[in-house]
């Protein structure tokens, strides 16, 4: 009996406390920029898609939700030729964007993707590519990488000397 | 063996190795780049540091290179020393310092040796800020993709080509941190063992272009052990597939047969299983009907009480040559093989079943001695036996290197000591060959003489083989001298094959084999047969192809995986479908056959099916479905199995119970009932990814793993990642070692058989009966107006099926024919010019190619690449300038 009455005088007792709780969807909570949501992929400083298709992302993924397809441009860039998460396993885990080696893969704050046909939580890379270089604005992986790729020949990567000429004759 | 000491535990090894191999041997990690199995070590890279200790009460030691230290009785090493781990660790910083930031891009990322080795010693910082030296790369053909910046200087590549192949085009150049691995300007690569570059190189300099068309981590690939179907030696091989494409072909290490190497039609022709040219649907007299529909066609057509004739193929498997067989009925199952080829081909197993020497495998070829070729261009017909064939001729060096105590696996002061010498390489040749360079003696006749100089070289060498009426002196004496060193060696090997379709030229090795056994020479005999599956067929027991044609008027006629225009004259195939009542034609590639076709069914190929096939030393080989077929497609004996017939197990005991000589077949492999703990073997890696999202864009609901009612090996990553028998191997991988040489860790020792055994079971030995063959052919004349023509063989272009392979068709030759200057001289011809020929009633037009190693009165014109191609060779036939 004695406990009946302490429970609800704590409950009257909270009515007057700060409230912890928002009114979401009316009320939007504040998401770090580091929070995992909605997966993204994203551009380099020069417009060019991120995505090497190097499928680390897809290989640390616990849950295997995402797939992918390596393939070259004729200037032997290689990019994903189609790039899948599905969404309606994918846990926010976070490990594809630790695994990406091109900033490419980004988890965004949205969280805001709830559908009623599971269909509909599958992203194709048209749904995933963003417009700009989101988290790390400055890295652009083919300056660092040593292949020849459009635009950019052998040694003209960051930290690179010119290619030797092998037929020069000085020791 | 002898007892070593590891960080102070007493292990048995090896004392004839050296330091590396025995601890690799024992299990144990212990990083490397530039030692190899089948190389040996040179002491390049100086990765593999150990500590020495003199005795158990030497404290200090001394750093020695693991691969250049003999592995003697009482040897005391540590591999856990802090300097030893320091030494090493320093030297991966050191070859990392120009290495490029690739691995993302990089073709060798996740299963490159220089990651595991540069993790197996925790080098993970990259403490340098010097700008790093970079290289251009070089064109080097449509099989083999250069990225020079990655190479850390560990010369594997020119060991393997230079040394190893025989190639002469690929080189280092430069010096000190810019030595350059390279050609000396871009082009294809010459050597035919060019692609296994791919797997020697321990980064990514040497990468497959193939698979860069359609790229996947080796993680990612669902894999299962396959048998090359290019040419008859059965190489061991694994395939790799993703989203149904086929991906790419590795080695799957067999030490009988392909050991760690193949050649690249066989690693590279894999890409007609993804062609165009695919039959993906049945086809009613040209209507598209569904699998089931087709079901039911055939069974009307073959029960309408009309005739049977089954046309077999030496290109499909024992298991539907077999189902064929069985619903025909023996009677009217015919071997689908040009006739003269037949012949040759069934001289050839008889030869080997009657035979008293050793039927040699590819290692027994590698260890020989001598060698004696009769009329065989190995480097074109069975690729990998070329290869064999160069680690033969150092035989002789090793015994000088021996006398000097040198130990084997010391390559390069075993090949100082080598110089120029070679053991006797004896090579009677048509026309040129790519073992020429290494030949002892070199001789050029048409196939009857060589098949003389063969019969009189048995003669030589033991007088019970028939003597040769009317040798020339000159012969007589070629034949001497090579008999007197044919009988001085230890192990000789005699090898021959059906490429020439000459029945005498098999039955000549036959007697030169016989003859060393005589003389109690431990003697093998080789006999190279034609497509993967020759020796099968011929086993089988198939009635031979010329009665086909007669029995076909008003029957079903069902043609299994061949195209009859490839081998047969056109008036005659053409007469044959004309006359049948219904042609059925099963196949997987789209060909003059099939479109004559009234029920079309479509078939399998090697990597979508299971089956065995026979290799030419009598060797059956299990292969297994790497992905399931599209539901359409079926194995050919699923479409013509008997009713009673539910699993590939039910056709190998069917088969085991009606043929004695097959019944060692169901052994191959373990049947579909074999577990692990429960189990089946996974066919793909423990880290197989986007299980869930895969298939998400044409159903979000994941499905349920396909079932595989025919192998112990199932469709999912799930099953014990334990090492299975040798036959079920699905790819080679151990914890820390993700490069094909995890391959270390599942070796009973250091390049020896697979623990278990190696896979597959000889169908038959060398026996105790038969005698000498006697029918020696009359000496070759040259005929006044008409020339010998005879099949040359190209390893590119060939064969059929990898020849729908871009890479392969790209380096194919053009059609052509080829006679010697003086032939050309005579007709008043000059190279390119048009000439034309005369085969079984068609004129064929060719550019003319000068080949001044072809004797007079012969011209050959290339196998499988004319025109001309279902005409039947050798043929004589006029020549003259095209109108």
């Amino acid at each position: 009996m004695l406990s009946i009455l302490r429970t609800m005088w704590n409950v009257l007792l909270h009515t007057f406390h700060k409230r912890v709780t928002i009114q979401y969807p009316e009320q939007k909570p504040y998401l770090t920029p580091r929070t995992r949501g909605r997966i993204i992929l994203s551009r380099d400083p020069d417009g060019g898609e991120r995505c090497v298709a190097c499928y680390l992302c897809a290989v640390v993924c616990p849950v295997d939700c995402i797939a992918l397809q390596a393939t070259q441009d004729e200037n032997e860039r290689r990019f994903p030729e189609f790039f899948r998460i599905n969404f309606s396993r994918c846990i926010f885990c976070g490990l594809c964007e630790d695994a990406c080696p091109t900033y490419a893969i980004q988890l965004t704050p949205d969280f805001e993707m709830s559908e009623f046909n599971r269909e509909n939580l599958v992203y194709e890379k048209e749904d995933l590519l963003i417009d700009g270089p989101g988290k790390y604005p400055g890295y652009n992986f083919w300056r660092v990488s040593g292949v020849q790729v459009g635009g950019k020949g052998k040694g003209e990567s960051e930290n690179e000397q010119p290619p030797t000429d092998v037929r020069r004759l000085l020791p | 063996m002898g007892t070593i000491y590891i960080d102070g535990e007493a292990r048995e090894a090896n004392d004839k190795q050296n330091l590396l191999h025995a601890c690799l041997s024992l299990g144990l990690d212990l990083p490397y780049f530039c030692w190899h199995p089948a190389m040996g070590s040179v002491g390049a890279c100086r990765q593999c540091a150990v500590k020495q200790f003199k005795d158990e009460n030497d404290t200090r030691g001394k750093l020695v290179m693991a691969c250049m230290t003999p592995a003697t009785p009482n040897a005391r090493i540590s591999i856990r020393d802090p300097e030893a781990v320091a030494f090493r660790a320093a030297i991966i910083e050191g070859m990392m310092l120009n290495h490029p930031h690739d691995c993302p891009v990089c073709d060798e990322g996740g299963e490159c040796h220089l990651q595991d080795m540069t993790v197996m010693t925790g080098h993970d910082y990259r403490r340098t800020r010097f700008p790093k030296r970079t290289f251009h790369d070089q064109y080097l053909g449509p099989f083999v993709y250069h990225q020079m910046n990655r190479c850390i200087q560990c010369y594997r590549c020119v060991r393997f080509y230079r040394n190893y192949a025989g190639g002469h085009d690929l080189n280092s150049f430069d010096i000190r941190n810019t030595v350059f691995f390279g050609r000396e300007k871009d082009g294809v690569l010459e050597s035919e063992f060019a692609g296994n570059l791919v797997e020697v190189c321990p980064t990514g300099v040497f990468t497959d272009r193939t698979l860069r068309q359609h790229y996947t981590r080796k993680w990612d690939l669902r894999m299962a052990p396959s048998i090359c179907g290019h040419c008859s030696l059965g190489c061991n091989i694994t395939m790799g597939e993703r989203y149904g494409v086929l991906r790419r072909v590795v080695n799957r290490f067999n030490s009988e047969v392909n050991g760690y190497f193949l050649c690249d039609r066989g690693r590279y022709g894999y890409e007609y299983v993804n062609s165009k040219e695919r039959i993906r649907d049945a086809m009613l007299d040209g209507k598209r009907i569904s699998g089931d529909e087709a079901e039911q066609q055939l069974q009307t057509m073959i029960s309408g009480g009309k005739r049977l004739i089954g046309i077999g193929s030496p290109r499909a498997s024992l298991e539907s040559n077999f189902a064929l067989q069985r619903l025909v009925g023996k009677e009217n199952f015919f071997a689908g093989v040009a006739l003269g080829e037949w012949e040759a081909l069934t001289a050839a197993v008889d030869a080997l079943r009657t035979t008293p020497a050793r039927i040699a495998s590819l290692h027994d070829v590698e260890e020989s001695d001598t060698v004696l070729i009769l009329g065989e261009d190995v480097s074109n017909s069975a690729p990998r036996m070329a290869l064999s064939l160069r680690q033969a001729t150092r035989q002789q060096s090793f015994e000088a290197a021996a006398k000097l105590r040198i130990p084997l696996w010391m390559d390069d002061a075993v090949r100082e000591v080598a110089q120029d010498q070679r053991s006797p390489l004896f090579l009677a040749a048509t026309g040129a060959t790519r073992l020429d360079d290494i030949a002892a003696k070199l001789y050029r006749a048409a196939p009857d003489d060589i098949a003389r100089l063969g019969f009189a070289i048995a003669h030589e060498i033991h007088s019970s083989a028939p003597e040769v009426p009317g040798l020339s002196n000159e012969i007589l004496e070629a034949a001497r001298t090579i008999a007197v060193v044919l009988k001085s060696a230890k192990h000789p090997v005699v090898i021959s094959g059906t490429s020439s379709r000459s029945i005498p030229l098999i039955q000549a090795a036959a007697n030169v084999a016989r003859a060393l056994c005589d003389s109690g020479l431990r003697a093998s005999l080789s006999l190279v047969a034609p497509e993967c599956n020759g020796v099968g067929l011929a086993l089988m027991g198939a009635r031979p192809p010329q009665e086909m044609f007669d029995s076909a008027k008003d029957a079903t006629v069902i043609v299994l995986e061949n195209d009859l225009y490839r081998r047969f004259l056109r008036s005659a195939v053409d007469d044959l479908f004309g006359s049948a009542e219904r042609t059925i034609v099963l196949d997987h590639l789209a060909n003059e056959t099939t479109a004559r076709a009234n029920l079309l069914l479509p078939a399998t190929t090697i990597a979508e099916s299971d089956g065995t096939l026979v290799s030419s030393e009598g060797r059956a080989q299990r292969f297994f479905q790497i992905f399931p077929p599209q539901p359409e497609l079926r194995e050919s004996w699923r479409w013509l199995r008997d009713h009673a017939w539910t699993s590939l197990d039910d056709v190998l005991k069917a088969m085991a119970d009606e043929a004695l000589q097959l019944a060692p077949v169901i052994k191959a492999a373990p049947q579909e009932s074999f577990r692990i703990a429960g189990a089946k073997v996974p066919r793909e890696p423990h880290r197989y990814s986007g299980r869930t999202a895969k298939t998400a864009n044409i159903s979000v609901v994941e499905p349920k793993p396909p079932a595989d009612p025919d192998s112990a090996l199932s469709y999912t990553m799930e099953g014990a990642h334990v090492q299975p028998p040798a036959a079920l191997q699905p790819f080679f991988w151990s914890p820390g070692w993700n490069s094909i040489q995890a391959v270390n860790k599942f070796q009973s020792e250091i390049g020896d058989a697979l623990r278990g055994g190696d896979p597959g079971v000889r169908l038959f030995e060398s026996s105790s009966g038969g005698s000498y063959f006697n029918a020696i052919p009359a000496p070759f004349t040259p005929r006044k107006s008409e020339w010998l023509l005879v099949p040359a063989q190209h390893i590119f272009g060939s064969e059929e099926l990898s020849s729908h392979a871009p890479g392969i068709a790209e380096l194919a030759p053009d059609p052509y024919l080829a006679m010697n200057a003086a032939g050309a001289a005579k007709l008043q011809l000059e190279a390119s010019s048009e000439v034309e020929i005369n085969l079984g009633g068609t004129a064929y037009r060719l550019p003319l190619q000068i080949a001044p190693e072809l004797p007079d009165g012969v011209a050959a014109i290339p196998d499988g690449l004319t025109p001309a191609r279902g005409a039947e060779l050798p043929a004589w036939t006029a020549i003259r300038r095209a109108q």
